[in-house]
């Protein structure tokens, strides 16, 4: 089970060799980290597995979510929650709204479900709020409720705490990774921060530009 | 932040959609397709269509009267007699020579004064100012503005009576041609007011893509005047990306009918009013005569786009000599002046016109050389404005019918370039062109003709599907710079949340692009009202707009029924753009974050 990458490598357009190969196998509660420097494709890994590669890259190897291939899934298929560092609430919606955004159709008491989330975080009371006036620490609680709320059956972090101050990025790497471990979910967290990949305690991948390997 | 199985349990399990066989049924390891992916990709293609068939059924239908195939008229088979009448035409040479110059000079002169302002001002606050005084002038239709020109500089006119009698000494208005002026200089200067705007807004989009700001420190620093080192370093960029609307400009000075027909000259008018003309006798022979002078027409304008294409190029060839002379131009005060005196003169000209419309369409009496009407009266209302607004009905009704498949088709093309995730092939951007720079005087009467044969005249479809030509280049233009610069990162987490393709286009983009799509949606209906041409040759007389029936009034000369059409063409274009602000400030009024944007 959890989240398993056989013989992934990633070609950039009209690039010989491949700008990294990855194999890896991230056990349900267990973070994967990916450290490297920019360019070296970190980001690119993830947009492959969330499905939305840009055209003009090569990618073979195959992704598996909990026994199932991903590999040619439609990206809203995959259930891989992503967060970025910048939180990327949809400013056009509520509070509330963003979170009843990730909630599945069939549920009912939507309204219910969703300020009993804002309870959760800390924020209850604000389902009505206009999400630009919260504080980062706050959209990136929202941001990460409305990912959890979908259901998502691995997370995908992409610098996810580089635009917190100091105290904030420690309370945010504490909920994602308690939240992770508690619902069992693989992680895969690409950071340049090694004290990211220190909090998450589990294995760590160097990529190096050129060439990758486990 | 206490930890809570209720949350993982109040979703059942997210049932799977069906497109996944779909997409990963023979699909390479990489991207897979989305949804309703294949019905998407028609949309390019009809886009294509909608522009190039009416382009090119007009253009055949303009060729074959033109050598001499006109059944209708009891000619058949191929003969040059069209072409014989029309080199008869006594006119034809002065005709040309005023199509020609007052294109290219209005042409020549907008574009020097867009660079003079923007070389000699961007970055200053003065420029803020320009900017906000010429940008509205954009969505006045070119046939409002030109009356407004007209009653400002006629020889009875307000600049006339300001001026008179105690700078004048006149008590009579002047036995003076000014508006209408053999050598088009009215026109030209009309031309020059309605286009300079727009030149300046498109130079605007493109140095929004080069690092202009920069490359001004560094000239500055090296001693360069404003002006020069813009020119130098900034320019030929710039102009890289405006060349086709430039073109735009030249072929249309050349060729335009409504302006012409309320500022330019009479006898002989421009080529274009003359085949206008013909192609409204009841004598059958003179549309041969008028498809000859359309192919005329469009091969003037050709020759005039490939003459513009050599001076770019020997205007390189000089500037990069000028570039490397060493001289600094540092004194380029005068230069800087003459920029801001003629945008202030341009928007001053026809906001003052308008507001000319407006006064004398409440005037009552009203002497020679009075400021001001002596009476106001309501009169001219009462008696043009019920008309007036029904035919406003028909032309928004027009207008948003033509703007919505405008908005469909455009949303379509670029959201299966999104799909795709490919750029739009370059070609595209001169099929969105090849409309606004073919003349509509050469395509337009073919079209109609066409029209005619096949049955297809009646009703308000095939006017529709005429302003559908001109306004989707424009929408599309409007549109896809805010649609392409959204974040497609937001789709990724909408995707990642359960969001469909069409989810995410619907539920998240759409909503966040609001306001520029509202605008586009304006900009669209502006393009719409102000079509002259379209509605009369392809309405075949039948149907009547804003801007037909305010033409009409040009020979006759009622300047108080002018006042109230030209107001009515004038409010029909700048009301969307009203609604396109004031509509997302009200349903966004509690999100900060789509202010602004």
């Amino acid at each position: 089970m959890g989240l398993k990458l056989t013989d992934v490598t990633i070609t950039a357009p009209g690039a010989d060799a491949p700008m990294l190969a990855v194999s890896a196998d991230v056990a349900p509660g267990a973070v994967l980290s990916i450290m490297g420097p920019s360019g070296v494709g970190k980001s690119t890994l993830l947009a492959w597995l969330t499905g939305t590669l840009p055209v003009g890259f090569q990618a073979t190897g195959r992704a598996e979510l909990a026994g199932r291939d991903i590999t040619n899934l439609a990206p809203e298929a995959r259930r891989l929650g992503i967060l970025f560092q910048d939180h990327l609430l949809f400013p056009h919606l509520s509070v509330g709204a963003n979170l009843a955004f990730g909630l599945a159709a069939g549920v009912s008491n939507r309204r219910d479900v969703v300020d009993q989330a804002l309870v959760e975080i800390d924020l209850a009371g604000y389902a009505d709020r206009d999400p630009a006036t919260l504080s980062g620490g706050q959209r990136a609680r929202v941001a990460l409720m409305r990912m959890l709320l979908s259901e998502p059956e691995a997370l995908l972090l992409d610098e996810p705490f580089s635009r917190l101050d100091a105290a904030l990025r420690d309370q945010m790497r504490d909920l994602v990774f308690s939240r992770a471990r508690a619902k069992q979910l693989p992680v895969i967290m690409v950071t340049h921060d090694a004290q990211d990949a220190e909090a998450a305690g589990g294995e760590v991948l160097h990529l190096r530009s050129g060439q990758a390997a486990r | 932040m206490r930890p809570n199985g209720s949350i993982a349990t109040a979703s059942p399990t997210k049932s799977v959609s069906a497109n996944i066989s779909n997409n990963a049924k023979g699909r390479p390891n990489g991207r897979p397709l989305f949804a309703s992916g294949r019905r998407l990709r028609a949309v390019p293609f009809i886009t294509v269509l909608a522009l190039l068939v009416p382009v090119a059924a007009g253009l055949w239908g303009t060729v074959m009267p033109a050598f001499g195939h006109l059944p209708a008229a009891g000619h058949v088979g191929m003969s040059l007699i069209a072409w014989e009448a029309l080199f008869d035409w006594p006119g034809l040479g002065r005709a040309v020579w005023l199509s020609v110059s007052v294109g290219v000079i209005s042409t020549l002169v907008a574009l020097l004064l867009v660079i003079l302002i923007v070389a000699g001002w961007h970055g200053t606050r003065s420029f803020q100012w320009l900017e906000r005084l010429l940008s509205p002038l954009l969505s006045v239709p070119h046939a409002a503005a030109a009356f407004g020109l007209a009653f400002l500089v006629a020889p009875s006119g307000w600049l006339s009576r300001l001026m008179s009698p105690w700078a004048t000494g006149w008590t009579r208005p002047p036995d003076l041609l000014i508006v209408q002026d053999p050598w088009g200089a009215t026109l030209m200067a009309g031309m020059i007011a309605k286009e300079m705007p727009f030149l300046l807004l498109m130079t605007l989009a493109a140095l929004s893509q080069v690092h202009h700001v920069e490359y001004a420190r560094v000239t500055r620093a090296l001693g360069y005047g404003r002006i020069k080192g813009w020119l130098i370093a900034v320019f030929p960029a710039v102009y890289a990306q405006i060349r086709l609307p430039v073109y735009v400009v030249l072929a249309y000075g050349m060729s335009v009918v409504d302006v012409a027909v309320i500022l330019g000259p009479n006898t002989p008018p421009t080529l274009s009013v003359q085949i206008v003309r013909w192609m409204s006798d009841p004598d059958l022979m003179l549309r041969m005569q008028a498809a000859a002078g359309a192919l005329l027409q469009l091969g003037l304008v050709g020759a005039a786009l490939g003459a513009w294409r050599v001076a770019e190029w020997a205007v390189a060839k000089w500037g990069q000599a000028w570039a490397t002379s060493g001289g600094r131009l540092r004194r380029d005060w005068p230069l800087r002046v003459v920029g801001q005196f003629a945008a202030v003169a341009c928007s001053a000209a026809v906001l003052a016109g308008l507001a000319g419309l407006a006064v004398w369409s409440f005037a009552g009496r009203w002497r020679f050389p009075e400021a001001w009407p002596q009476t106001i009266k309501f009169s001219s209302w009462m008696r043009h404005g019920p008309e007036a607004i029904e035919v406003a009905g028909v032309t928004l009704f027009i207008a948003a019918v033509a703007v919505l498949i405008a908005l469909v088709l455009v949303i379509g093309c670029l959201e299966a370039e999104h799909r795709e995730g490919r750029p739009m092939n370059p070609a595209a951007l001169w099929v969105l062109y090849l409309p606004l720079i073919v003349p509509q005087v050469a395509f337009l009467p073919g079209l109609q003709g066409l029209l005619l044969w096949l049955g297809w005249d009646k009703g308000l479809w095939p006017v529709i599907a005429a302003h559908l030509v001109f306004v989707l280049p424009y929408v599309f233009l409007a549109f896809a710079d805010p649609f392409r610069a959204w974040d497609t990162r937001q789709a990724t987490v909408a995707a990642s949340l359960g969001a469909s393709p069409n989810g995410v286009l619907w539920r998240v983009r759409m909503p966040m692009l609001l306001a520029p799509l509202l605008t586009a949606a304006a900009v669209g209906i502006a393009v719409s009202v102000g079509q002259y041409l379209p509605t009369l040759l392809v309405g075949g007389g039948r149907v009547s707009t804003l801007a037909t029936e305010a033409v009409a009034l040009a020979a006759g000369g009622d300047r108080r029924a002018i006042g109230v059409w030209g107001l009515a063409q004038t409010g029909a274009a700048l009301l969307p753009f009203a609604l396109a602000l004031a509509l997302p400030a009200m349903i966004y009024a509690r999100r900060r974050g789509m202010r602004g944007g």
